[in-house]
Order: C-alpha cells, then structure tokens, then sequence
C-alpha cells in the first residue's frame, strides 16, 4: 500500500513537474500507462519523439501503476473532472469503458471528427475487432497485444524423448512422460487460469463461452462456458493434478518462474513472457500454438488477444483531440509499429506492419515471435472468437478462478464448478448491466 | 476559574481547535458520509448514471451466503489473529523483562518487524513458503507434508493468520513489556515470600495486573486483524483458493474497486463501520473501568 502510494504521490509530483516546465504554445495530452521497465522505455520514445516530430502538441506519458490501478485512477480522475486524454485500459476493462459513453471518445469518431485521415482496414482485424463495435467501428486503439502460446522447454523434452505436443490430448501424454523422467512437480501447467483454460479454449474450439458473439452484440449476454467441452478439460486438469502431472500455478502470472525455472517444461501462458524467458531461462525454448482437442470439428479456430488499448477520454477540446488523433496517426505508422513489436514483443496491429517484420527476416531466427500472429490469423473470426465484451471482467475471472480452484482442490466435480462460475457469473453480469448506461 | 483566565476571548478556544476539528471534519466525516450516501446509490463506475435505491444494496448484501461467509471468516481470523499474537508477544515480553545482559539489544530487535509495510510482509512470506520456490515449503514437504496454498483453502488461511499475527507481535510485544515494568517489584517479591514459583507468580500476579493492557490490546488487534491485513491478503492470496480468504475488508475492495459495485462497497463500508464504532466502545467503557482484578 505504501509503496503504490509513494509511486502514485512520485507520478503526481511529475507531472506536476513536467506541466510547469514552459509547454509555450503547445497544447497537452496527457498519457496514462501501465508500463514498467523496457516497455516503459517504449513508450518514453515514442512520446520523446512524437513531440520532436512537430510542435503543435506535446504527449505527456505518466506511469500509474499496475492494469487495475491505472484505470482506477482514470476513472477517479474522471469522476473529480481532470480525466486524462489517453488512458491505456488492458482488454478486460474493454466493457466497463464502452459503457461510459460520454466518458469516452470512440476512436473512430475521434478520427472523423479531427479530419485525421483513418483507414481500419489496415489494421489486422484479429486484434482491432476486440475493441470495435459488431459494425466494426473502432472503440479503442489497439497499443499492446499478446495471445496464448504454449512455451516448450527443448531440452527437458528431448532429455525425456518427448515430440512437441500439438493436441491436448499429446500433451497430457507429454507431462506424463515428463513427469516420469523426474518433473515429479509439475509436468505442465499454466498461468492466467481462466484466460487460458476457458476464454482461449472456448474462442480456438470455436465454442461460445457466453451469449450474444460473447458479449460483444450487448449486455445482456449469458455465460454458456458450462458446455461439454469446457467441462471435459477441466475433468482432465483436475484429474491430472492428483498426481501433479498438471500443477496449478496461480490466478495471474505469479508462477511464471516455474518454467524458467525449468521445474514446469511446458506453460501455457501469454506470449508476451517472452521477455523474461529470453532473460533468464538457461536452456532451449520454443513456443507453440496452443494444444486443441482433434475430436472438436474445425478446431483449430484463431485465438483470442490480451492486453491493453488506449482509450481516448470525454470532455476534452476540439484543438486536444485533433492532437490526439495526429498521435494515433502517429503510433500507426508501419516503420513505428515495427519498431514497438521489435523492442516490445508485443505484436504489430496493422497489416503492413507484419508483412515488413516478416520480410525483414525477422521471424527467421526467432520463429517463437510469429506464433500468436499465426494463432490469431489462423482462420477468419467467428462470433466465438472475435473477442469478449463482459461487465465486471476484472472481479468475474476471480469469480471462475475460485470455482476452478475449488474443483482442482476436490471439493466439488468440474461440472459443478462451472456450474456454479456461470451462475455466479451472470449474477453480476445483470448487475454490470443495470448500472450500465443506456 | 483559572482557565478563563488563560483564554480572554470566548473565541479563542474554538479558534485552536479549528484546525484539528477541521482534518476531522474532512479527512473522516467527510468521506464516511459519502459512503453512506453512496450505499444508498445504484451508479456505474464512472458516475454518470445514477438511481437511489434505498436499501437495496444492503437487502442484496444480507441476501448472499458468500457476505455471511466473509463476516464468519473475518471473526475467526481477527480471532486467531488476536491470540496467536498476543500470545507469543506475552512470551517474549515476559523473557525481555528478565535482567539480561544485553536485553536492550533483544528489545530493540524484537520491535523491528512492526516498521514493516504489511504488503512487504505478504511478499517475504511468500518467498518463504511458496509451493516450488518457498525455503520452507522444502522442509515440510520433506517433512510429508503436501504444502499447496494455491489449492488448498485452510493452508492459505493459516498462510495469512501466521503472516498478520508476526507482523503484529512487536506492537503487542512494545505494549506488554511497558506494562510489565509499571508492575512494582514489590508485589513479586512478596509473593516469592509467600513461596508461589514463578508460574503461580505469573498466572496470579502478573497476568491479572496485565489485564488492562491485555484487554486493550485484545481490540487494537482485532481492529487490526479487521483492516490492516489488506495489505498481507492482497499480495499473498488474492482471497483464494476459492474464497477461503476473503474477509470483509478484501470483499469492499474487490467489489468496488474489481467489480465496480460502487453501491455495494459502499454499504460494506458501512457495516464495517459500525462494527468497529461498536468494538471502540466497548473498549472505551472498559478501559475507562480499569478490567476488575
């Protein structure tokens, strides 16, 4: 507690610093992030050279502490009347912000009302269509983007004479070799629970994980994640915890140390983990698709992004949002958004962008950087996977997280659990929806 | 008589006590006002929509087990919290009052963990008793015990009593020593005289003369235990596994702040508050009485 104020009180004393030094004519925006190290270096640079690039505004970026922090301090800040004008939201935030209307500008509008040039069509809609409307009219701007890989640790499977596993059903196979030749701990596992064993299970299955395109066609949606194949995972994970041949690692990333550890040699989670593997994994590594159940018709699908989008807050001047758009224009560029993939890992969010990475060669070497690309492209999006648009997101995963939890432990069946995570569910989706403005 | 001496004016007194009444008046009635206000409010998070409900949000409160099950959990937290720590500061108290060489030295050291920021406390422990990377996880799996937190519920609750309790012993610890030194030695001696051993002196002369501290300390803990442990939950377990540690405190701030339930937080809040102006007078009653001996 503490600490975050001391970071909250050193982020106020910034700004308050960078506001007095003389600005002159130019005109502020001020950036809220959730940024720490090298990709807080990113987005100094960017900003860094966005003012150098003319001199009509100024983008000031402040870090605001972690996803859950930095939206609440936008929307308290909102609520006293000094919103931000750019305000970096993660993906999950994504219903709670469109239901502002009126503490939002939609990006689109933002663009057509400056007189920005603005083509969504160059944008990959994979990652665009989680933050636009069913009309595909861009709410937010896509900033940092990841999905679900499956990160192999090569030598533990070589050590073990085990292939890379494609399915689920070979990679349960797979943790049981490995955790007879000695990962008696863990023979594979995960981190993000819900995120990866029912939101990215359901979308690359192509099953609903709630009514309504998942949320995305309105509020009145209806978890349906108790479905058959839902069930049939987590019967196996809980099956496969007993003798830890899966371990539970946790609600977030907390457990991510485990395969750079190398004590856990296959992990799904984001692939934005990239960073701290590179860093500190001492052996061989890759990262795969996700496994997918060959018995599910047309599975594979194309996954799901995670993340964050920038919002562009309500209430601001003309001369403010034409700043803003100039700035989006800005981020947009293909040599920008190549660079920010590059020292990121992050994905690129337009087309042309992807295509130059691509032929500068640089998936060659590193063909573990292309496969959330190739997950996400891996077929056209159907109204399961396009993306999720559910009230209350941030407090529903921890509302899964718990039944899940309580199924892994035995203390109810997977069906009961799912059961119950769906109920529990949509009771506050029905009160995401009431408060919700119409 | 002497005082209208001192303060000419009428105005005067009223104008020294300004500023304190003031930080009063904003930085606490001020904010629980608007969550009492707020309770009675159905709004979205960013306050744009907003309808009065009346008591509804507490009706949805009384109506859901899980709020039952987090004010149960909270008793028996605070409670354990309270004991357990109490308990142990006693003990060390106790030995620190002997004249030892050095006690200075053991004293100081004992008060060191209360400068610790309880989020602080959550991050050492963890360190300590993670499933694979905890030192002492290692010993009690060696030990045959399955130590699993992240699943297994009444772990993770001991996890959190065990962390709460340590970060609370100095403070208890501080309390009980300065208590046991207001004791006169005289009392002791005579009943060495009277030829009571140390335990009997213990349970019928210190303990008993102890009761005002001990009693005051009983409410500062389980205060204590109520709210502060925030901190030590939010970073350890995050209320889980499942919800076997969520207390009341953790449920404000999950469903406001995660869920957005501002209207729901707020009436929480309430109850809470009302929880511990109850607990405070109780202790105010009592102190002021001095706890029969």
């Amino acid at each position: 507690m503490a600490l975050r104020h001391f970071g909250a009180a050193a982020a106020i004393a910034l700004t308050v610093g960078l506001s007095a030094s003389p600005a002159l004519a130019a005109t502020e925006i001020q950036w809220w992030h959730a940024m720490t190290g090298a990709n807080n270096d990113v987005i100094v640079k960017l900003a860094t050279d966005f003012n150098a690039s003319q001199s009509d505004y100024k983008v000031i970026p402040t870090y605001k502490g972690n996803y859950p922090d930095t939206m609440n301090a936008g929307i308290a800040a909102f609520r006293a009347g000094n919103a931000p004008h750019i305000m970096q939201v993660f993906e999950v935030g994504t219903a709670t912000m469109m239901a502002a209307t009126g503490a939002v500008k939609p990006v689109y509008k933002l663009m057509a009302d400056a007189g920005e040039k603005f083509d969504p069509k160059i944008y990959l809609p994979a990652i665009t269509g989680y933050y636009s409307t069913s009309k595909g009219e861009m709410l937010s701007f896509p900033f940092n983007s990841s999905s679900t890989v499956m990160w192999v640790n090569l030598d533990e499977l070589k050590k073990a004479n085990v292939e890379i596993p494609k399915t689920w059903p070979e990679t349960f196979e797979a943790a049981k070799k490995l955790k007879a030749a000695g990962h008696d701990t863990c023979g594979f596992s995960g981190s993000w629970v819900t995120w990866v064993n029912l939101e990215q299970l359901s979308a690359w299955h192509n099953v609903p994980l709630a009514s309504k395109a998942n949320g995305l066609d309105g509020f009145d949606t209806v978890l349906e994640f108790n479905g058959p194949l839902q069930v049939k995972h987590l019967e196996t994970l809980v099956e496969l915890q007993k003798t830890k041949t899966y371990d539970y690692a946790g609600r977030t990333n907390t457990g991510e140390g485990r395969f750079t550890s190398g004590e856990c040699p296959i992990y799904l989670t984001s692939s934005a983990f990239f960073g701290n593997v590179k860093a500190q994994a001492k052996f061989n590594f890759t990262a795969v698709p996700m496994p997918y159940y060959p018995d599910v018709k047309g599975a594979p699908q194309n996954s799901i992004i995670g993340g964050a989008s920038l919002w562009v807050m309500g209430g601001k001047s003309a001369e403010e949002y034409k700043g803003v758009a100039k700035f989006l224009t800005f981020l947009s560029d293909t040599d920008r958004q190549v660079y920010i993939h590059k020292a990121s890992g992050y994905l690129p969010i337009t087309k042309a962008a992807y295509a130059k990475a691509k032929e500068e060669g640089f998936y060659k070497d590193q063909p573990y950087l292309e496969t959330p690309l190739l997950e996400l492209t891996n077929k056209e999006p159907t109204e399961n996977s396009r993306g999720l648009r559910l009230g209350n997101m941030v407090q529903l995963r921890d509302v899964w997280s718990e039944e899940i939890e309580q199924a892994l432990a035995g203390k109810k069946t997977a069906k009961q659990a799912l059961d119950s995570a769906v109920e529990r569910g949509n009771t506050m989706l029905r009160q995401f929806e009431k408060t919700a403005v119409k | 008589m002497q005082k209208q001496a001192i303060f000419q004016s009428r105005l005067l007194p009223y104008a020294l006590v300004a500023p304190q009444l003031a930080i009063v008046l904003i930085f606490f009635y001020w904010p629980a006002l608007q969550a009492v206000i707020q309770s009675f409010l159905l709004q979205d998070a960013f306050g744009l929509s907003t309808t009065f409900v009346w008591f509804e949000n507490y009706i949805e409160l009384f109506k859901d087990v899980a709020y039952f099950e987090a004010i149960v959990r909270t008793f028996f937290f605070s409670f354990a919290i309270a004991v357990s720590s109490l308990s142990f500061a006693l003990l060390l108290a106790v030995m620190a009052d002997k004249p030892l060489r050095g006690s200075m030295l053991y004293r100081t050291l004992l008060i060191w963990p209360y400068a610790v920021a309880p989020p602080v406390v959550g991050v050492l422990w963890i360190f300590m008793l993670h499933p694979s990377l905890g030192v002492l996880s290692r010993y009690l799996r060696n030990m045959g015990i399955d130590w699993n937190p992240l699943l297994d519920g009444d772990q993770a609750a001991a996890l959190i009593i065990l962390a709460a309790a340590w970060k609370q012993i100095s403070y208890n610890f501080l309390f009980f020593l300065a208590g046991l030194q207001a004791i006169p030695k005289s009392v002791f001696e005579a009943a060495a005289i009277d030829g009571a051993r140390p335990m009997r002196r213990f349970w019928t002369v210190t303990f008993p003369l102890l009761s005002p501290t001990i009693f005051f300390l009983l409410v500062v803990n389980i205060v204590y235990a109520f709210f502060d442990t925030f901190g030590i939950i939010d970073t350890m377990t995050r209320g889980g596994p499942g919800t076997s540690t969520v207390t009341l405190v953790y449920k404000v701030y999950s469903d406001g702040l995660l869920g957005g339930n501002l209207g729901s937080s707020a009436a929480q809040s309430v109850i809470l508050m009302v929880m511990v102006i109850v607990l405070t007078g109780i202790q105010f009653r009592f102190v002021e009485r001095k706890v029969t001996y």
